[in-house]
C-alpha cells in the first residue's frame, strides 16, 4: 500500500526524521518497500497556461502553444492529444531538470523552436499517468512552482502488508502501530457531523446467508459532481496509487484509504427498484465497470436491483449504475462483507480490485456507519447536496466477535524467552485498541473489531514482540540434551555415492522435475506419466519418470555448446503412477560422452563406451558395499537394444544401463554416442562393517587356458557357472583377453581365462592344479559347448 | 722417487719404469669409456701385459738385484692399478651423467587422467547448513514432493480461503494433489509419525508457479524444526544469528529481525542480512510453531513450544558464491557448474 507520509503524520506525528519513520514502519512488520521523496524530484517546472495553440505546419500530431508562467510568453511544441486553448498544466522552463537528469533545453521541432516541455505526470514523476499533460485546476496560480503548488514536500511510502494485517489497508491502521511504537495518541479526528436536510431514503433489503452482514447506505440529493476534486485530495489519491476521477468516485476512494471502508457510489436514477444483497443465481451475468461480462457462481454475493446484478459484493461495482458527472442524486453504500465469503472470488474472476482485497482480508465491522458520515460530510463540502437520512440493516449474529482472550504473565516469557515488563505490555496493547483487565494470571484481552488476527493467546504475545521490538529481544542458545547417534564403520548411501563419482569426473546437475512430454515418449514409450493441471509451459509439463530425459536434455544443451566431454550425474525422485498410487522413488542417474580422459599430448585418449560407463557404475557399487551386483543382457526403452542391461543387486532388478538409442542421438542431433544408467537410491543405503577373513599363508597358483565359445555366450553366466561348480580352491576367474578373427571360425570366439587357485592349508601341488583345471574344463564344455583351443 | 733403471738380461733395452708410467697415465686418462680403459688395463696389467713381461723377467736378473727390481715393478703396477680404478669411477660418474642428461623430460607437461567433477552448488550450500545444524544435533527428514493439501497447506494453519495460499503459486495435479511449495509439508509428516521432541531439518526441492527473473519453477529449501519443552522466540534468533555468521563466514554480517506472517508460525520474522551498498536482503523466514500446528500432529502446545525456519538454499548460494542470475543453476552448463570444484 501506498501513502502519502504528510498524511500519515495528520494522524500521528513522532519527532522522528522520514528515515527513521520508514525504519521503524519495517521493524513493526510493515515492510517498506519504496520510499519516494516528492521534493527533489524536478525542479525548473511551474504551473503554465496555454494562453494559444495552432497546428504545427509540418506535423500532424504535433500543435504550437504559446505559454504563460515563465518570465515571459514562450512557445511550446507539444504533443499531447489533450493540449487546449486555457489549460493548466504542468510546464517544464528552459533549464528545468526532470527525473532521471533529463535537461530541458531550447529545441527545434520539425522546425518550429520550442522553449520548453509541458508535462505528463509520468514525466515529472508522479504518477503513472503518461496519457496526456497534467491537467491541473483552473485556479492554479500561473507561475507558481509546481512543487509549492503541489505540496511536494512530502514522501510516498509503499509498504507490503501481510495477509494477517487487514487492518493496516489504512492511514489510520498504520497509524495505530506507529502510535504504539512510539507511545503517542492519534492526534486526528473526523469531522462526521452531516446534517440530514432531505428524508429521502433507498430501500435496501440483504438476504440471510450472504455475505453481508450489515448494510449502510444514504441518499444525497442535488450534488454537483462536475466539481473538481481539491487538490489536496486529488495529491494523496495520486500518492496513494489511485487516480482521481470525479469529486464522488474520489471521496470514496479517500475514505477507503484513510479509514479502510471500501464503499461505493450509485447513481441513484440509474437504480431500479429496492437494492437486494443476494446470493447471485448460477451463471448469472454481469457487466462490470470495467466493461467484462462475466458469468457469476452461486456462492458469490450481488447487489442487485430491479434490472438484475448492478456490483459484485465487495469486489467491483456494475457498470450500468456508477456515478458520472451528470449524476445529481447518490445513494452511498458502505457495508461490511465477510471475508470468508469473499476471498477467492477476486482470483476466480480476476478482478482484483482495492476494495475486494480489503474484505476478503477484513474489514472493521464497526467501521460503517463512521465511514458512511465522513464520506457524506466530504461530498456535502464538495459536491454540496441534501443527505438523507442513514439506512442500515444488520445481521448482528453473525458479526464477527472475537471472544476475550487470557493472557498469561508466565506464558509471554515462556514464549519470547524474556520478560517484558506489565506495564509496557499494558501501554502497548491499549495502544493497538486492545482492552486490558486484571487476571491472576495476568490479564482479560478483549480486542478490537479491526484486528481479526488476534485470535489467541500467542497472537497477543505476537503483538508485544512486535511492537516492543525484535531488535530490543536477547539472543539465547537454548540448552539442548545431546544425543550420541549411530555412525557406520564403511558408510554407504547416497553421498559416498556422490564421492566416487565427483573423484571419477561426474559433475552433478540438478533438472526440473516436470519434463516435456515429447522427450518422455523418446525415452519411456507408452508409460503414463503424472501431468500438471497448470503447468508453466507445455515443456514441463508432466511428473518425470525417469531422470534421463533432464540429463539427455543437459547433454544436448552442453554439446550445443560445443562441450563434448561430458559426465554427469542427478540424484532426485521420480514419479511412478501404479496400481497402488503414485510412487515417489530416489533415484540416481548418470550420463557420459565423449573422451575417456581429456585429451593428452602423450596420444590420443579413446572414447567412452559401455565398458567405462558399467566401471563408474561398479565402482559406485563398491564403495557403497552393494550386495552382488550382476548385469544381464535386456533390451530397455530408449536405450541400443543390444547395448542394454537390467543392474540387479543381490538378483533384484534395481536399474538399467545402455548406450542411447542411435536413433535418438539422430533425433536429438546429440552428435555423438552417450551412456546412461538409472538406478534406484534404495540399494545405496547401506552401511557395512568389514567382514574379515584369515588371509592364506600358501602360495596361489595361476593357469591360463583359451576357450572357444559361441559368439552369443554371456560371459557373466560363464563365470558365475564357473564359480558355483569348481571347486573352493578356484578364487577368481579373470577373463583376460577376447580373440575373433583368421584363426577360428567365424561364430566363434576365444576367449583367455586366468584361473586364479589358492587353498587356506596347504600349498596345492601340480596334480590337484591339473585335476581342478580340467574339471572346470569340463564344465565349460558341458555347460556351454566350448572347447579347449590348444 | 725416479725409479732405478734396469738392465735386463733377455730384453735388449732396458725397462724405464719411469717413461712406463708416464706412459700409462696418459693412456688411462685417455681412456674416452670403460672399454677403452679395460684395452689399457690389459696392455700394462694384463698376462702379456708389459709390467706382467717385466715381472716374468725379474727371475733372470742377477740374484741380488731381484728384490729392489720386484719391489720396484710392483710398485708400479699398484699405481698403475690404482689409476685405472680412479679412471672407472670418474667415467662410470659420467656414464650416469650422460643417462642423466638423456632423461631429462619437461615437467610442465600435463599430467595423465586427471579426474576432477564436482557437486552442484546446491547440493554444496545444502550440505554446509545441515553440517552447520547437525553440531546442534538436527538430523536430516525427507518426504515427498507430490503432496496433499493437507500436509502442504491445512495442518500449517492455512484455512481454505487463506490468502497466504494464493502467494504460494501452487503447481496442482487433477486429482487435487499439488507439488509441495515448501518443504514445511514434512515437518507434518515427521511429527505425525513420532513424539517429540524434535530436531530436524529437511532439505528438498519445492515448486512455485512462477518464472522470470528472479523465479524459478522449482528451487530448493531447507526447512529446520526444534521442539523441546524449553525452546523461545529468543532461541530461535540466537541460533539463526550463529548460523548465519557461520554460513556467511563473517562474524560482523549485519542481521536484523523483521516480524513477519506465517501461518504456521507465530511470532513470526523474516531474517535479513545487509549486503554491500547497504541494502537489507531476505534470507529466511521463521518463527515459533503456531498451536493451531502443533493440534494438527497432536503434540501439546502447553508443554512443547518450539521454532521452525525455512530458507531458500539458492538465495543463499547466490549471496555466498556471488551469482547474481538464479536461472543459472538450472540451466547446467558445464562452464557455470564446473567452477564450484
Amino acid at each position: 500500500m501506498k501513502f502519502s507520509e504528510n498524511w500519515l503524520r495528520e494522524w500521528v506525528n513522532p519527532a522522528i526524521s522520514s528515515d527513521e519513520l520508514v525504519a521503524q514502519l519495517t521493524l513493526l512488520g510493515l515492510e517498506v518497500d519504496d520510499v519516494t521523496a516528492l521534493g527533489g524530484l524536478f525542479s525548473g517546472v511551474v504551473v503554465g497556461e496555454i494562453v494559444a495553440i495552432e497546428q504545427h505546419p509540418d506535423a500532424d500530431r504535433l500543435r504550437v502553444c504559446q505559454v504563460a508562467g515563465g518570465e515571459e510568453v514562450v512557445q511550446v511544441v507539444c504533443g499531447a492529444p489533450n493540449a487546449a486553448l486555457g489549460l493548466k498544466t504542468a510546464f517544464a522552463t528552459v533549464g528545468a531538470v526532470l527525473p532521471g537528469n533529463f535537461k530541458i533545453k531550447k529545441a527545434k521541432l520539425r522546425g518550429q523552436p520550442s522553449f520548453g516541455m509541458l508535462c505528463s505526470g509520468e514525466e515529472i514523476g508522479l504518477s503513472s499517468d503518461a496519457d496526456g499533460i497534467m491537467e491541473l485546476p483552473a485556479d492554479a496560480p500561473v507561475g507558481t512552482p509546481l512543487a509549492e503548488y503541489l505540496g511536494l514536500d512530502d514522501t510516498v511510502i509503499d509498504i507490503d502488508i501481510t495477509p494477517n494485517r487487514s487492518d493496516c489497508f489504512s492511514i489510520r491502521g498504520v497509524a495505530r502501530d506507529i502510535s504504539a511504537r512510539n507511545d503517542l495518541p492519534l492526534a486526528k479526528t473526523l469531522q462526521c457531523e452531516v446534517s440530514e436536510t432531505s428524508a429521502a431514503v433507498q430501500d435496501v433489503s440483504v438476504e440471510p446467508g450472504s455475505a453481508c452482514v450489515r448494510y449502510c447506505g444514504r441518499v444525497i440529493e442535488g450534488v454537483d459532481n462536475t466539481k473538481t476534486t481539491p487538490l489536496w485530495m486529488a495529491e494523496r489519491l495520486r500518492r496513494g496509487g489511485v487516480r482521481p476521477i470525479s469529486p464522488l468516485v474520489d471521496v470514496t476512494n479517500y475514505v477507503m484509504l484513510e479509514l479502510g471502508q471500501p464503499m461505493h457510489a450509485f447513481d441513484r436514477d440509474r437504480l431500479s427498484g429496492a437494492i437486494r444483497v443476494r446470493r447471485a443465481a448460477a451463471k448469472e451475468p454481469v457487466k462490470l465497470l470495467d466493461g467484462r461480462d462475466i458469468k457469476l457462481d452461486d456462492d458469490t454475493t450481488v447487489i442487485a436491483d430491479d434490472s438484475g446484478v448492478i456490483g459484485v459484493a465487495g469486489i467491483m461495482g456494475g457498470d450500468s449504475t456508477g456515478c458520472e458527472a451528470e449524476s445529481r442524486n447518490v445513494f452511498l453504500e458502505s457495508a461490511l462483507f465477510l471475508p470468508e465469503m469473499i476471498a477467492g472470488r477476486s482470483r476466480r474472476y480476476a478482478m482484483h480490485t482495492e476494495s475486494g482485497h480489503r474484505f476478503e482480508r477484513g474489514v472493521d465491522p464497526q467501521l460503517q456507519r463512521e465511514a458512511l458520515d465522513y464520506a457524506t460530510a466530504l461530498i456535502l463540502e464538495i459536491c454540496g447536496g441534501q443527505a438523507g437520512p442513514v439506512t442500515e440493516v444488520l445481521e448482528e449474529p453473525r458479526l464477527p466477535v472475537a471472544e476475550p482472550i487470557l493472557l498469561r504473565r508466565e506464558r509471554i516469557e515462556r514464549i519470547l524467552g524474556f520478560v517484558v515488563p506489565a506495564e509496557e505490555v499494558e501501554i502497548l496493547l491499549s495502544r493497538l485498541g486492545v482492552e486490558l483487565s486484571a487476571h491472576p494470571e495476568g490479564w482479560t484481552a478483549t480486542v478490537p473489531g479491526y484486528r481479526y488476527d488476534l485470535r489467541i493467546e500467542v497472537d497477543l504475545i505476537e503483538e508485544i514482540a512486535r511492537v516492543y521490538g525484535y531488535d530490543k529481544l536477547p539472543d539465547t542458545q537454548p540448552v539442548l540434551s545431546p544425543t550420541i547417534r549411530p555412525v557406520a564403520d564403511l558408510p554407504g548411501g547416497i553421498w559416498r555415492a556422490r564421492e566416487v563419482l565427483v573423484e571419477r569426473g561426474f559433475q552433478e546437475v540438478v533438472t526440473y522435475s516436470f519434463v516435456d512430454p515429447q522427450l518422455h515418449e523418446a525415452l519411456c514409450p507408452g508409460v503414463k506419466a503424472l501431468p500438471l493441471a497448470n503447468p508453466i509451459s507445455t515443456e514441463l509439463a508432466e511428473m518425470r519418470l525417469s531422470l534421463l530425459p533432464g540429463l539427455v536434455s543437459a547433454f544436448q544443451r552442453n554439446v550445443n555448446r560445443q562441450i563434448q566431454d561430458l559426465r554427469l550425474f542427478e540424484s532426485g525422485l521420480r514419479f511412478l503412477p501404479g496400481p497402488e498410487g503414485l510412487e515417489q522413488r530416489k533415484t540416481l542417474a548418470g550420463l557420459i560422452s565423449g573422451r575417456a580422459a581429456a585429451e593428452h599430448w602423450s596420444g590420443e585418449a579413446g572414447q567412452v563406451d559401455f565398458y567405462t560407463m558399467k566401471g563408474h557404475l561398479e565402482s559406485v557399487f563398491n564403495a557403497v558395499h552393494a550386495g552382488a551386483v550382476t548385469f544381464t543382457a535386456a533390451a530397455q526403452p530408449g536405450l541400443h537394444p543390444g547395448q542394454s542391461a537390467t543392474v540387479l543387486v543381490d538378483g533384484q532388478a534395481c536399474g538399467v544401463i545402455g548406450t542411447l538409442h542411435p536413433s535418438l542421438v539422430k533425433q536429438l542431433d546429440l552428435q555423438q554416442p552417450a551412456y546412461v544408467f538409472e538406478i534406484d537410491q534404495e540399494v545405496l543405503e547401506r552401511d557395512c562393517l568389514p567382514a574379515y577373513e584369515e588371509i592364506s599363508r600358501f602360495p596361489s597358483v595361476r593357469r591360463d587356458i583359451a576357450v572357444l565359445f559361441d559368439e552369443s555366450t554371456s560371459m557373466g553366466d560363464v563365470e558365475r557357472t564357473v564359480l558355483q561348480n569348481a571347486p573352493g580352491v578356484l578364487r577368481k576367474l579373470v577373463v583376460f583377453d577376447i580373440y575373433r578373427g583368421e584363426k577360428i571360425a567365424s561364430g566363434l570366439k576365444s576367449v583367455a581365462l586366468g584361473l586364479i587357485l589358492q587353498d587356506n592349508s596347504r600349498t596345492l601341488d601340480e596334480g590337484e592344479v591339473e585335476k581342478t583345471v580340467a574339471g572346470i574344463i569340463k564344465v565349460l564344455e558341458e555347460k556351454f559347448g566350448a572347447t579347449l583351443r590348444m | 722417487m725416479p725409479f732405478p733403471v734396469f738392465y735386463l738380461k733377455d730384453s735388449f733395452v732396458s725397462l724405464d719404469l719411469t717413461s712406463v708410467l708416464a706412459e700409462a697415465g696418459s693412456a688411462i686418462e685417455g681412456a674416452a669409456d670403460l672399454r677403452e680403459l679395460d684395452a689399457v688395463r690389459v696392455r700394462y696389467l694384463g698376462k702379456k701385459g708389459v709390467i706382467t713381461d717385466q715381472l716374468k723377467a725379474v727371475g733372470n736378473l742377477p740374484k741380488e738385484e731381484k728384490p729392489e727390481a720386484g719391489k720396484a715393478i710392483n710398485l708400479a703396477k699398484r699405481e698403475i692399478a690404482a689409476k685405472i680404478e680412479a679412471r672407472v669411477a670418474e667415467l662410470e660418474q659420467l656414464a650416469i651423467e650422460a643417462e642423466l642428461a638423456a632423461g631429462r623430460i619437461d615437467v610442465t607437461l600435463a599430467g595423465r587422467d586427471v579426474q576432477q567433477g564436482g557437486l552442484h552448488p546446491v547440493t554444496l550450500t545444502t550440505r554446509r547448513i545441515v553440517s552447520l545444524f547437525s553440531q546442534l544435533g538436527f538430523s536430516v527428514v525427507e518426504g515427498p514432493e507430490v503432496e496433499d493439501d493437507y500436509h502442504n497447506f491445512e495442518a500449517l494453519n492455512f484455512t481454505e480461503h487463506h490468502p497466504a495460499r494464493a502467494m504460494h503459486d501452487t503447481f496442482f495435479f487433477e486429482d487435487g494433489r499439488l507439488l509441495r511449495t515448501h518443504t514445511s509439508s514434512v515437518q507434518i509428516r515427521h511429527m505425525e509419525s513420532s513424539p517429540p521432541p524434535y530436531r530436524i531439518l529437511v532439505p528438498g526441492r519445492v515448486y512455485r508457479c512462477d518464472s522470470d527473473m528472479t523465479h524459478t519453477p522449482m528451487f530448493h529449501q531447507v526447512e529446520g524444526l526444534l521442539v523441546d519443552k524449553n525452546i523461545t522466540f529468543s532461541d530461535l534468533t540466537g541460533h539463526l544469528r550463529s548460523f548465519l555468521e557461520m554460513f556467511f563466514d563473517n562474524a560482523d554480517v549485519e542481521i536484523r529481525f523483521r516480524p513477519s506472517y506465517f501461518p504456521f508460525t507465530e511470532p513470526s520474522t523474516e531474517v535479513d542480512i545487509k549486503i554491500k551498498g547497504g541494502d537489507w536482503l531476505e534470507v529466511l523466514g521463521a518463527g515459533m510453531v503456531h498451536p493451531n500446528v502443533f493440534k494438527a500432529v497432536g503434540v501439546d502446545s502447553e508443554e512443547y513450544t518450539g521454532y521452525a525456519f525455512g530458507m531458500g538454499v539458492e538465495r543463499l548460494a547466490m549471496l555466498r558464491y556471488g551469482v547474481r542470475d538464479l536461472r543459472m543453476f538450472f540451466e547446467n552448463d558445464m562452464r557455470f557448474l564446473s567452477q564450484f570444484r
